[in-house]
């Protein structure tokens, strides 16, 4: 049996779903199975690169939904960029999420573990999407399945959040990127994606922009600023959820989109000759500033963390935007560096609340010293955010700079200068706090390291973090491809 | 032999099996009955869709008197579509009413239920299936009568009034309908739906045949709860019982569509009445009404099943935009409409009826914690309502996707956007059932009540199913439209 099919990575993690449903009364047997669900998972997308490495573009129709639309899998560097961090990641978060689930005594353990698992059957398709329709497909359902995640307490206060997150979410996928893909259908006659772009010869002028409007406000997964309101109402989800779908999958997905329409439907040399789209820098860059300026304002961990993250996705956003290779490579690059980095933070943030319920930053005082562990793993993620070496942050944003010269886009040299004065100045102060700071906390309150399956899980990605720096070559190999077919 | 008189049993065995059942009057075995007859119609149905799409269209002379003097039946891909449709419901409905009908309807009764059900979906068979226009009416009336019935046995006392409501309203559109029949009769001297059109397409304007039209068009309007023809709608879907309900809002207005595409298309298509009217422009206009202004009612219901039926009004809004739009892509989203919202709607109130026959017809905060309660019954509402949105995935998304494409080949993008806009309504009224049923502790009424039976479970969620098997692969029912679509506008000049 040939284990390198895309319809694998959809149909594994779907009948992993089914199962952890089963085995819901005994905890260990469900947490298995998750475990083997991620690592089989992770066997087939890692197969499926081998074909991609060697040039190849697995694909398969799956079924014809309206007539002359299909559903269609097809693999390419990009989408296999993305579902390469997702499955992986997803094994690391699952050690981390029985640590967290059970340390924490969370309710509905079985329903955390099965919608977890239907959104990692989502990300895949719309990692392996061959066309539009198939993309929108599973991009709303993504958004369905990841509801109950995040309106997991339940109480009311998580039900007008989780409110929050389906409905900016949902008006912007219906209101904007429908029409955008029925747009582009008629113009072009297809919904594929297709190295070079549909839209050339169909479309000029600002309809070119404003077609390009549609679809990065559409896709509001992405953040990009008025849209990105729902990702703080997220963070009332259980940490696991934020560290892998709101700093890994979800929010991927929406810039995904963008790199993907951008490089596929519009095509990046059309769109450099159309002055209609170069708003998208801007805009960009202004969410990265005005997210970043947010970010130093906020007293709770996680909200920090989402700002933060806000600004992260524009930053692969405008590097798309810049329409040049080198950029292009760093927009896919700084998807995998910033899953690392910020998945780590994550996990740390999980750490402290386990630990300690700790969620403030004003609570970090001296925790360096009683969680040597996590606050290692927590300064890495944070120096990747910055993007000092030897991180994972150092090598996107070195590629981003890169692209901005090829350019001679000031505005996203300056803003990437700016951007990084700023993500020190937010995240510094913690680092500093929590490691030479006097340790404030009433006595009474005594806590050590929090439990040994996240510890390990922060360990992984904070070592992966550092890693990337290294060992890079094969994801940029991989991405040279993307760019290659367009001189 | 059979197989060539397959037009006429289509309506002559439903209509053969009620007075049957009043002979019958045991509980068990009419509803045998209605479930061999039920079940026979939808087989006849199929043959002639099939038969139709392949051969093109079937005319059958009643009685074997040819056209001009007797009656013609004529089925092509518009019709035969709808004669699937309504058949389907109808047959999916018989083995999930037992259980529901036993909870609503007193047992002596039932005979009688079955009997107005039978004749109900004898007329609207009948209805879809003739090519005469006097015809039309007559079988009209008779599932109009029989609705009436349908309606007032619902134990609520206000079942009465309601089916009285409509009985006016009814009684007003049939009585519109006819004259406008009389009009046209009285002109062209047939009552034959394609002679008419071949007549009067070679007439000129005149004031007879602008009152013909207006008398038509608002009598079918009324039946089909166009806005803001409406009124009648929500009392009746809320206090009927939640059989006759979602057999109702599955079938019976689609039905009136379906006359409403014969005549404008098939009857006036070719004559030059609509040269100087805004016909689509008013039509456009109601519709858009109905989106909007029906949807944002339905967000303040307190009776689940009335803001159901707020909905399908705003549903029907979309239908008829397509109507209004009239280019292919319009018209196969409004036609496969028609469909999609009947397996959603079907789905949404058979289920309410599961809930109903745990603790009766629910208010919204009656409903708190019926994931808990009644997990299947809950997850099926679920996905309808992300039909009703029009989520990927589901019937919903297939039908916005055929409008917003057919507003946009007009240029029209602020008409496209507003059937997005109003999307997001029907996301607001849906998102407050998924939390009250999620996210609450189960209320006292709920607190004791389990999911209910198997026999109605599984009707119900085989038009849950539908509404995701047919929104993923839609080719099936989007190339019927479109080919039902293409016949239509065929027709115009």
């Amino acid at each position: 049996m040939n284990i390198a099919d895309p319809q694998l990575a959809l149909a594994i993690p779907a009948v992993g779903a089914v199962l952890i449903a089963l085995c819901g009364r005994w905890p260990d047997v469900r947490e298995t199975v998750t475990l083997a669900t991620a690592i089989a998972l992770l066997v087939v997308v890692a197969s499926l690169a081998q074909l991609v490495f060697a040039g190849e573009r697995p694909s398969v129709t799956l079924f014809s939904m309206l007539p002359g639309l299909s559903i269609a899998l097809t693999v390419e560097p990009l989408g296999m960029l993305f579902g390469l961090i997702a499955s992986g990641l997803w094994i690391v978060n699952s050690i981390y999420s029985i640590g967290y689930m059970r340390g924490n005594n969370e309710k509905n353990q079985t329903r955390f573990y099965v919608f977890f698992a239907i959104a990692l059957a989502c990300a895949m398709g719309i990692a392996f999407a061959g066309n539009l329709l198939t993309l929108l497909l599973f991009y709303e359902a993504l958004t369905i399945a990841t509801y109950p995640l995040v309106a997991h307490k339940g109480d009311p206060n998580t039900v007008r959040s989780a409110r929050v997150y389906i409905g900016i979410l949902l008006t912007t996928s219906i209101g904007l990127l429908i029409p955008a893909i029925v747009w582009t259908y008629i113009v072009a006659g297809t919904t594929d994606f297709v190295a070079g772009g549909i839209l050339e010869g169909n479309l000029q002028g600002p309809a070119v922009g404003l077609l390009l409007g549609l679809y990065v406000f559409g896709a509001g997964k992405a953040a990009v600023m008025p849209v990105h309101r729902w990702l703080p109402a997220a963070m009332v989800a259980p940490t696991p959820v934020s560290a892998l779908l709101h700093a890994v999958a979800v929010v991927k997905a929406g810039v995904f989109t963008i790199v993907k329409v951008i490089v596929y439907t519009f095509g990046v040399d059309f769109l450099f000759t159309q002055p209609s789209s170069s708003w998208l820098v801007y805009v960009a860059a202004f969410t990265i500033i005005a997210a970043s300026i947010v970010a130093l304002r906020q007293t709770n961990l996680k909200r920090l963390l989402a700002y933060s993250t806000i600004a992260q996705l524009s930053y692969v956003v405008m590097a798309t935007a810049i329409l040049k290779p080198l950029s292009e490579i760093g927009a896919a690059i700084h998807m995998v560096s910033h899953a690392f980095g910020k998945i780590t933070l994550f996990f740390a943030v999980g750490a402290i609340y386990t630990a300690s319920k700790k969620t403030e930053i004003t609570q970090l005082r001296g925790i360096g010293r009683r969680m040597p562990w996590t606050m290692t793993a927590f300064t890495i993620g944070a120096l990747s955010m910055i993007g000092v070496p030897p991180t994972a942050g150092f090598v996107s944003k070195w590629y981003i700079l890169a692209g901005s010269f090829q350019a001679d886009n000031y505005v996203a040299l300056f803003t990437i200068i700016a951007s990084t004065v700023l993500n020190a100045a937010y995240f510094l102060p913690i680092v500093f706090w929590a490691w030479f700071s006097e340790d404030t906390s009433e006595p009474d309150k005594q806590h050590g390291e929090a439990p040994v399956a996240i510890i390990i899980a922060l360990t992984i990605t904070a070592a992966l973090t550092i890693a990337f720096f290294f060992f890079n070559g094969p994801a940029l190999e991989l991405e040279s491809q993307l760019v290659g077919r367009q001189k | 032999m059979i197989s060539s008189n397959l037009p006429a049993l289509q309506v002559v065995v439903p209509l053969i099996a009620a007075p049957v059942c009043v002979l019958l009057r045991r509980g068990t075995l009419t509803w045998l009955l209605a479930w061999l007859a039920s079940w026979s119609a939808a087989a006849i149905s199929i043959v002639l869709l099939i038969r139709v799409l392949d051969q093109g269209t079937i005319s059958y002379a009643l009685g074997g008197w040819l056209a001009p003097w007797g009656i013609e039946y004529r089925v092509d891909a518009v019709n035969a579509f709808v004669l699937v449709l309504v058949s389907l419901v109808g047959a999916v409905i018989v083995p999930y009413a037992r259980t529901s009908i036993g909870a609503e309807i007193r047992s002596e009764q039932h005979y009688l239920f079955w009997t107005a059900y039978l004749l109900c979906l004898a007329g609207l068979l009948g209805v879809t299936i003739t090519g005469d226009a006097f015809n039309v009416f007559v079988f009209l009336e008779v599932s109009s009568l029989a609705t009436y019935i349908l309606i007032a046995f619902g134990n609520d006392r206000r079942a009465l009034v309601a089916s009285y409501q409509y009985l006016i309203m009814g009684t007003i559109g049939a009585t519109f309908i006819v004259i406008g029949v009389g009009l046209l009769y009285l002109m062209t001297g047939t009552l034959n739906l394609a002679d008419i059109a071949q007549r009067i397409s070679e007439m000129p304007v005149d004031r007879p045949l602008l009152a013909a039209l207006a008398f038509l068009t608002v009598g079918i309007s009324l039946k089909l709860a166009l806005f803001p023809l409406h009124l009648w709608l929500p009392n009746a879907y809320a206090y009927a019982p939640s059989v006759s309900t979602a057999f109702l809002a599955a079938t019976a207005t689609k039905v009136a569509v379906y006359l409403l595409l014969r005549f404008t298309f098939t009857v006036f298509g070719k004559s030059h009445v609509f040269d100087d009217l805004p016909y689509g422009e008013i039509l456009l206009a109601l519709s858009i009404a109905a989106m909007f202004v029906a949807s944002l009612v339905a967000i303040f219901q307190e009776d689940v099943k009335r803001m159901f039926a707020y909905s399908s009004v705003a549903q029907i809004g979309y239908i008829t935009l397509g109507i209004g739009l009239a280019n292919t892509s319009g018209l196969t989203g409004s036609i496969v409409h028609l469909f999609n919202h009947a397996v959603a709607k079907g789905a949404i109130f058979l289920l309410l009826g599961c809930v109903a026959l745990r603790i009766g017809q629910p208010a919204l905060s009656q409903m708190a914690g019926l994931a808990k309660r009644m997990p299947l019954t809950a997850a099926g509402l679920v996905v309808a309502g992300l039909s009703l949105i029009g989520v990927p995935g589901t019937v919903g998304f297939v039908s916005k996707w055929y409008l917003v494409m057919g507003a946009l080949e007009k240029g029209w993008w602020w008409l496209a956007a507003l059937v997005l806009l109003s999307s997001l309504l029907a996301v607001v009224y849906v998102w407050r059932v998924v939390e009250i049923c999620y996210f609450r502790e189960p209320s006292k009424d709920l607190a004791t009540a389990n999911e209910a039976p198997l026999s109605m479970l599984i009707p119900a969620w085989v038009f849950v199913i539908a509404c995701v098997y047919f929104g993923l692969d839609a080719t099936v029912t989007s190339e019927t439209a479109a080919t039902a679509a293409k016949t239509l506008l065929e027709s115009l000049r």
